[in-house]
């Protein structure tokens, strides 16, 4: 009786806040349009290979009014009968909103969808590469809060060696190795000396912002042969790049993308799948029942924590070599932080940091686009948004997210 | 033919520590060996000897007639001896079978885990000796005594055919137990050796073919159970003679100092786990809380100490209404609380002793004055406490958390004891320690009775309420069954209440009705 009251009593929160959205579009967006205004989302890119689709154009209040019932029906339902799925349904209506609200923000004008979609990609990039890189450590009981910092050393070495080579795939190498070297560290003062983690972390980060500030300012500013490096062309799929859409988000991008993406796929399926990430998963949650059943603790948390530093110095070389083409001093700006968030709403899997990472990333994007449609919100607003959403994801959304038991725990052998 | 295993002057020490001192086991095949000991005799160091975990200073180990040498879990693991921790080893978000299966995984395609591979050769096993258990369940949602067979499947999973077993009775209720002496029993039965680890002396008499007793990191002695009794296995254990029956005069109750009415009381996940309980407990006297864990002992225990706010009915304290009172409150009317969980609820693991002695009067003079510590009153107390409640410390400075459960438990008691109260709560207050310690905790209990306090014990151990309890209150599903005098207590009668059943008075059982909630 008691648990299936409380089940009914949140399916019926969950029908209000379903409404409440419905309320919201109605009372935000319809105010400011007139029945004359006509909002076009456009899907084609120039200068892509995709098949060209056209573009979409309709009434902005016909748009917003078609959300507004879809979101109300949706809420009505689940007052009625209640949805299986109800997280599935919320992002429905999630996205109802998001659309309507793009919907408003360009009447009389072209917004370009399958450019935000490519925006957002790309923006997640390095935000994923750092998420997966706290997952790697977190996994096996590392707090690695110094993300940041081995992504800005990745950069920099990226850039520099990337330009006294002028070989991409050596500056990507270089930064792999930097990275390593830093997860290295992290791993010695983190195992070997038992440093408390967030203490050595932000060591870590410390060092690395002094460091590559150093030599930036000392070399490579006033040397422009060391930061000149070259960058990743792209690499479009061959056919599958012509999909509309898909074509130009997915499959037409540089190698560091493509990487990013299998890297999710194959640590998903080596932390759920296999040898490896059963113990991984085990020297996190009782290290010292791994070790009475021969699985050596200090070996695998090395192997994750160095393999965690590799692929952060991925996301800052892939921050260099991808598209800016040079190295300045803190142009991480923050992602290995919104990456740790990222791990947390994503729950310590890799395809949920991905999740994670593109919602970030859409935020990001969507301020560029709101710049350019010139939406009257105040720009120092937008910049906050990427902010606000990882404040607000990781204080509502994600609810109790349970991290690996021994989280942040020195093991010692009795 | 060889004994399965033998241990040959075993000798290890710690800086300052001999743990143990030329120690001789041996343990024939398919016969279980009690070792025997109270906390700190070394038991745990020997058998961390045996698995790898530390290196002898001296001393031999054969295997069937071999000379082996052990410097790991893996290299015990591959001469077949396996370990059941006192505290599981096992990852409560994975499944039973990821749990046997870490360390010796099946692999498919040369890369994956075959995990229906590993479910099956679990499920053989669960049926060869009657472990039965969904090798697909999360661990974290199996109880307790289901948990322990999970542990003991990993053994068998790697064929071990030496089994050690660490305190495996300390964690089970007495079904569980029964449950666990089964398993053991078709255990011997198929060939396996079973070191068995306890300190109960009851269960050591039951279960084991041979018994020996370590003191201080010696044998002390050995015995066969069929010649030997609690009472001489008790005092080769303390070294003394013990007296196992708690020697009281017949209660002298007075006035009333706790009175329950109807209390009702929420557990975790709001629902009611303490129904309508009426009782009162009168100074002078000390009441028994019986039953099996789980049935709203916790809760009633936390409500009245102030912890858990109770939903309905009223708690007087020496005649006044205490039922939404604080538990500061509660303790300055003159209550003291022994928690259930000394090491989460009693205690600061890392402050010393004498920190810990004045948790519950910190703020008062002569320990404070105004908002000042006065260092020279906190010494001068524990040294005092420390002396009388007789905790075995180097110094009253050194951190809770590095003294044995027992002296742990007397610290918390020479806290609560030692002031002027009007009624004591104990809630498990011998759980886990030795024989010497559950004495001296009794002792101290029945002087705080005499001295004409109100004493209420919790304790899931029926023995215990027996030999200390005036009257005994029976709780079954969060309800009073009964309350049972002791002189008309039997231990039949209130092993039956515990379980729900009323003994009808005609001699015939009938099943307790339950009322709707």
């Amino acid at each position: 009786m008691n648990e299936n009251s409380k089940d009914t009593r949140r399916a019926r929160t969950w029908g209000i806040v379903f409404l409440v959205f419905a309320a919201l579009m109605l009372v935000l967006f319809l105010p400011g349009t007139t029945g004359s205004q006509r909002t076009t989302f456009a899907f084609d890119l120039e200068l892509s290979e995709a098949l060209p689709i056209g573009s979409l154009t309709f009434s902005t209040q016909g748009g917003l009014y078609l959300l507004v019932v879809l979101a109300v029906f949706l809420g009505a339902w689940q007052l009625a009968k209640g949805f299986k799925q109800v997280y599935l349904i919320l992002g429905v209506v999630v996205l109802a909103f998001v659309l309507a609200f793009l919907t408003w923000a360009a009447r009389d004008n072209s917004m370009n969808m399958t450019g935000m979609l490519q925006a957002t990609l790309l923006r997640a990039v390095p935000i994923t590469l750092a998420a997966l890189s706290g997952v790697m450590c977190e996994r096996c009981a590392v707090i690695n809060i110094g993300i940041e910092g081995m992504m800005l050393t990745g950069a920099f070495t990226s850039a520099l060696i990337g330009s006294l080579t002028q070989n991409v795939w050596v500056g990507l190498f270089a930064a792999l190795s930097a990275g390593g070297l830093m997860g290295a560290l992290l791993a010695v003062m983190a195992i070997r000396y038992k440093v408390d983690q967030i203490i050595a972390g932000t060591a870590i980060n410390i060092l690395a912002t002094g460091l590559t500030s150093y030599f930036s300012s000392r070399y490579l500013q006033s040397i422009p042969e060391l930061n000149r490096p070259p960058t990743f062309v792209q690499l479009p799929l061959p056919v599958l790049s012509r999909i509309p859409i898909v074509g130009p988000v997915l499959f037409t991008n540089t190698a560091p993308v493509y990487l990013m993406l299998i890297l999710v796929a194959v640590i998903h399926v080596m932390l759920f799948y296999t040898r490896w990430g059963l113990r991984t998963r085990a020297v996190g949650e009782h290290p010292q029942a791994a070790d009475t059943l021969g699985v050596n603790v200090f070996k695998t948390r090395y192997v994750n924590v160095i393999l965690g530093g590799m692929i952060a110095g991925l996301g800052g070389a892939y921050l260099v070599l991808s598209s800016v083409a040079r190295f300045d001093e803190n142009m991480t700006a923050g992602r290995g932080f919104i990456g740790l968030a990222a791990m947390i709403f994503g729950k310590w899997s890799p395809i949920g940091a991905l999740a994670a990472s593109l919602i970030f990333g859409f935020a990001d994007s969507l301020r560029t686009n709101l710049a350019i449609l010139r939406v009257p919100i105040p720009s120092q607003f937008l910049l906050m948004a990427p902010y606000l959403v990882t404040m607000i994801v990781l204080a509502g959304v994600v609810g109790r997210a349970n991290p690996p038991a021994a989280d942040g725990q020195p093991y010692e052998k009795q | 033919m060889p004994p399965v295993l033998e241990l040959k002057g075993i000798t290890k020490r710690f800086p300052g520590v001999l743990a143990n001192d030329h120690i001789d086991l041996t343990l024939e095949e398919g016969k279980v060996l009690a070792l025997l000991g109270e906390n700190g005799a070394g038991k745990s160091t020997l058998m961390n000897v045996l698995y790898g975990l530390y290196t002898p200073d001296e001393g031999e180990i054969f295997v069937r007639g071999q000379k082996v040498d052990i410097h790991g879990p893996g290299d015990a693991i591959a001469l077949g001896i396996g370990m059941v921790h006192q505290h599981f080893m096992l990852v409560p978000v994975l499944t039973v079978t990821e749990n046997v299966m870490l360390g010796m995984e099946s692999i498919k395609n040369k890369l994956f885990l075959d995990r229906e591979v590993a479910a099956k050769r679990i499920h053989e096993i669960s049926e060869q000796y009657g472990l039965d258990v969904d090798p697909y369940a999360m661990v974290g949602d199996l109880p307790v005594g289901i948990q322990q067979r999970v542990e003991i499947i990993k053994l068998l999973y790697r064929q071990a055919d030496i089994l050690i077993l660490d305190e495996p009775t300390a964690v089970l209720t007495p079904q569980e137990v029964h449950g666990l002496f089964q398993v053991i029993r078709s255990l011997l039965a198929k060939g396996k050796s079973i070191i068995f680890i306890s300190h109960k002396l009851k269960e050591v008499l039951e279960i084991s073919d041979s018994i020996v007793v370590l003191r201080g990191g010696r044998i002390a002695g050995s015995a066969l159970p069929q010649e030997s009794n609690e009472r001489s296995l008790a005092s080769l254990m303390v070294g003394r003679e013990v007296i196992l029956t708690v020697a009281k005069e017949k209660a002298q109750p007075k006035e009333p100092v706790l009175e329950v009415k109807n209390l009702r009381v929420m557990g975790e996940g709001a629902h009611v786990v303490v129904r309508d309980v009426s009782f009162d407990v009168r100074a002078g006297e000390i009441v028994g809380v019986a039953g099996v864990q789980g049935n709203g002992q916790t809760e009633l225990v936390e409500s009245l100490t102030g912890l858990r706010p109770a939903q309905g009915g009223a708690v007087r304290l020496l005649g006044k209404d205490v039922t939404h009172a604080s538990p500061r409150v509660i303790t300055e009317a003159g209550t003291s609380h022994v928690p259930e969980d000394r090491q989460r609820d009693g205690l600061v693991l890392s402050y010393p002793i004498a920190d810990n002695l004045i948790m519950n009067t910190y703020y008062l003079p002569p320990i404070a004055r105004g908002v000042v510590l006065q260092e020279a009153a906190i010494k001068e107390r524990a040294e005092r406490l420390v002396a009388e409640y007789d905790v075995r410390t180097p110094s009253i400075m050194t951190p809770v958390g590095s003294l044995s459960g027992g002296n742990q438990q007397k610290v918390i008691v020479a806290r609560e004891l030692s002031r002027p109260d009007q009624l004591v709560i104990a809630s498990q207050p011998t759980r886990g320690l030795d024989v010497g310690s559950i004495e001296y905790i009794h002792s101290q209990l029945i002087r705080k009775r005499d001295e004409g306090a109100a004493v209420l014990v919790v304790s899931a151990e029926l023995d215990e309420i027996l030999s200390l309890a005036d009257r005994i209150v029976v709780m079954f599903e969060g309800r009073i069954m009964d309350i049972v005098p002791i002189e008309k207590a039997t231990r039949e009668d209130i092993g039956l209440l515990m379980a729900g059943i009323h003994p009808d008075e005609h001699g015939a059982d009938v099943v307790a009705t339950k009322e709707a909630a």
